[in-house]
């Protein structure tokens, strides 16, 4: 597992150092700007990044994120995450009935949020953006909250992101698993299926879809504990009929969903047939970064 | 209260075969609506006094918002529709009772007064109203029709579970055998009036006018009768059916329109942050009040979340005798769809049968009154409370915009805050917020570890 493709080819000294110096030359290091940073230096971002707990946290994705930071670089907008000042924004804990650890996170966050002046925020967590969009402005926290789902579908529309076709999605199918957060939470439907079909690939629906998709099985702090006893999983319940589509991709965009859509994956051992994918990762894959 | 209208039909009968002044028709008339008002202010007069029990939800602002919302999901019946087939029928029975409504109100006036078809004189107006309304009522005979086959012979799954006892059953045949009868008299009375007048009548009736001769008697004496017996039948069951609405499921004849228009226009997944929980964290976080003593004569809160019928908003109460149990909600639960004890359409059923029986003795003994029962426990398990995702498929589904998430996440606040009676793996979630600001177990410090090796082909 650990060879690395250079040592595989077999090649001698010069020819490796060639290669070396080929991805050298080809890579940066993409550096990710915080707030204190930013302030120190007396400059605002354009928009701040909340990268929230799975985003920062869950393996899986990490390469989430870091899939959006590259986008953002990619495309030179001035962003800054809050780094160790970011506190989860008590969403799971609201959902599950604690409503005075929920409070005491949000005017926690309220507070560093206003002592950075901070107006627009684009988050890739449907939990993290629909607390903050809509449970923070009674408590004090008034900003512009965008969905990356949204955001990436304004670049798009904006020219900012051009299709490159590096991704090659042309003849693949992607079938796209609504977010409830997104969907029936904040209408956000149409958003995240732009952003697929600008891919060039062919959007298959599920059964069901839009507002009537099928939960993942993790919203209302489901994502933290086992689920009652019932008869099947819901993540098995929606993964089967993502299978139906015979997609090669199931585009998601929310960190639960993620998690959730690539367990049945693998319970049901389909990975080698179709991949779970945020739209973040497909845009940057498109986009060759 | 069923032997009113066999009791009625007698008596017209009576006066029929006597030809009793018609002034002793009107008297009668005049003294069963009066009778039927007295029961109705007495169940709504209830209703109120269950309601001054609830607590406060929000405030109705944005009218002509709510005015666009009614027009739509309750007049353009859109949520209904979300299932076309199925919608459509129902869709026939509630635009024919908006337009036979009018039709009611005429019987109503000519039976206080004595005329016959008041209305008649309102032209294109009534002509309108009369053949809409005969049109419709053929067709409500048809959606009911269909409605009891497939309630009886065809199983449709959302029609069964827990909550739904025999007696649910029962009552909803009831209503469908009651609408139907409304509707069979209805064009008995317009059969009957075209042949009383064949050389001329008010307004306009298809349907009917293609049923005169089938339907009607040939002499007379009968044809009278046929007419009298029908208009009675129906006023009857228009007054029995207001009555027993309110103890039915049905009951969303009256209440879908004022819960549609009264609907939480906030996000479905935005759920209330609890005033009596920011003003402890406030106090909290503010280093002059912490400390300070609880300031006298503000009482906090008798109770966080939800645990038993006064403890609901009246939004959830009015939730509660809107639903008429159509398990839409249910039909699409996750929880409920792969095998766990949840159905949100449970949540309210219970709620309106606790709210019966603990109300009254809420009301007559004050908000101390106890039965030692409790909506949370001996109702709803924490079980299916637990099992939600909050995903509000439910609340979208629902024809008549039933607010299912906010309940359970209220019944939930209780368990968490008055009772720490969450499951273990949430509260080491909660205690990994308390401690390291994430649900998860990695300090706060880790959070930027995804950023410290990210390279892109430039």
């Amino acid at each position: 597992m650990a060879f690395s493709p250079i040592c595989k080819t077999g090649l001698g000294t010069k020819h490796r150092n060639e290669i070396m110096n080929e991805k050298l030359s080809n890579t940066r290091k993409v550096e990710v700007p915080t707030m204190a940073q930013m302030v120190a230096k007396g400059e605002q971002p354009e928009v701040l990044f909340w990268v929230g707990c799975a985003g920062a946290f869950d393996d899986r994705y990490k390469a989430v994120t870091q899939a959006f930071v590259k986008i953002l670089t990619h495309i030179g907008i001035k962003y800054a995450v809050l780094g160790h000042e970011e506190s989860c924004t008590g969403d799971p804990a609201k959902r599950a009935g604690n409503e005075f650890l929920f409070q005491m996170q949000a005017m926690t966050n309220i507070e560093v949020l206003n002592g950075y002046n901070i107006k627009k925020i684009v988050t890739a967590c449907p939990h993290c953006f629909n607390t903050l969009k809509n449970e923070y402005p009674e408590l004090g926290g008034n900003y512009e909250v965008i969905h990356h789902s949204t955001f990436l579908q304004q670049l798009i529309n904006d020219g900012r992101i051009k299709f490159s076709g590096k991704g090659d999605f042309k003849g693949k199918k992607i079938t796209y698993h609504d977010s409830c957060y997104l969907g029936r939470g904040n209408n956000i439907y149409e958003a995240p299926r732009q952003v697929l079909e600008f891919l060039d690939a062919e959007l298959v629906e599920m059964k069901r879809c839009k507002s009537r998709g099928l939960c993942c099985g993790a919203g209302g702090a489901q994502m933290f504990k086992e689920a009652e006893p019932g008869n099947k999983e819901v993540n098995i319940e929606r993964i089967e009929e993502a299978l139906e589509t015979n997609s090669n991709v199931i585009a998601s965009a929310c960190p639960f969903c993620m998690t959730m859509l690539s367990d049945g994956v693998k319970a049901k051992e389909k990975e080698d047939v179709v991949k779970v994918k945020d739209l973040a990762e497909l845009i940057a894959e498109d986009q060759g970064l | 209260m069923i032997f009113i209208p066999f009791s009625t039909v007698v008596i017209t009968l009576t006066f029929t075969r006597l030809n009793v002044n018609m002034a002793v028709k009107q008297v009668s008339f005049i003294v069963i609506i009066l009778i039927a008002s007295g029961i109705f202010t007495f169940t709504i007069s209830r209703l109120v006094g269950f309601f001054k029990l609830t607590k406060p939800a929000y405030r109705i602002t944005d009218i002509s918002r709510r005015i666009k919302i009614l027009l739509s999901v309750a007049f353009g019946q859109t949520k209904i529709l979300r299932r076309p087939v199925v919608g459509i029928m129902h869709a026939l029975v509630y635009w024919g009772f908006m337009v036979i409504t009018v039709g009611t109100v005429e019987m109503i006036i000519d039976g206080v007064l004595d005329t016959e078809r008041v209305l008649s004189d309102t032209g294109f107006f009534y002509t309108l109203i009369t053949a809409s309304g005969d049109i419709l009522a053929v067709m409500i005979i048809g959606s009911c029709l269909v409605f009891l086959f497939r309630r009886h012979f065809i199983k449709v799954k959302r029609f069964n579970g827990i909550e739904m006892t025999k007696g649910s059953t029962i009552d909803a045949t009831i209503a469908l055998l009651m609408i139907l009868l409304l509707m069979v008299s209805l064009i008995g009375t317009n059969v009957g009036y075209l042949a009383q007048n064949p050389n001329g009548y008010a307004g306009m009736f298809p349907m009917s006018t293609l049923l005169v001769a089938f339907v009607a008697p040939k002499d007379l004496d009968s044809l009278y009768l046929f007419t009298e017996v029908n208009w009675w039948a129906h006023v009857m069951l228009v007054f029995i059916f207001a009555n027993a609405l309110p103890y039915s499921k049905h009951f969303h004849v009256f209440m879908s329109m004022p819960n549609v228009f009264l609907t939480r226009l906030e996000p479905l997944t935005k759920l209330s942050n609890m005033t009596s929980v920011t003003n402890e964290v406030k106090a909290m976080m503010n280093p002059e009040t912490a400390f300070a003593p609880q300031t006298e004569g503000i009482p906090g809160p008798s109770r966080f979340g939800v645990k038993d019928a006064e403890d609901v908003t009246w939004k959830n109460y009015l939730d509660s005798l809107t639903c008429t149990e159509c398990g839409r909600c249910t039909s699409v639960c996750p929880a409920n769809i792969t095998g766990k004890k949840l159905s949100p359409r449970k949540i309210f059923v219970d709620l309106r049968k606790r709210m019966s029986e603990k109300g009254p003795g809420l009301i007559k003994e004050g908000i101390g009154f106890s039965d030692s029962k409790s909506l949370l426990g001996d109702y709803i398990s924490a079980e299916e409370l637990w099992a939600c995702t909050t995903c509000n498929a439910c609340a979208m589904e629902c024809p008549v915009n039933i607010d299912h998430p906010s309940l359970i996440i209220d019944m939930r606040r209780y368990l968490v805050l008055e009772e720490s009676a969450a499951p273990a793996d949430l509260n080491n979630m909660f205690a990994n917020i308390e401690n390291n600001g994430a649900p998860w177990p990695f300090p706060q410090s880790a959070r930027l570890d995804w950023a410290q090796s990210i390279e892109m082909k430039s």
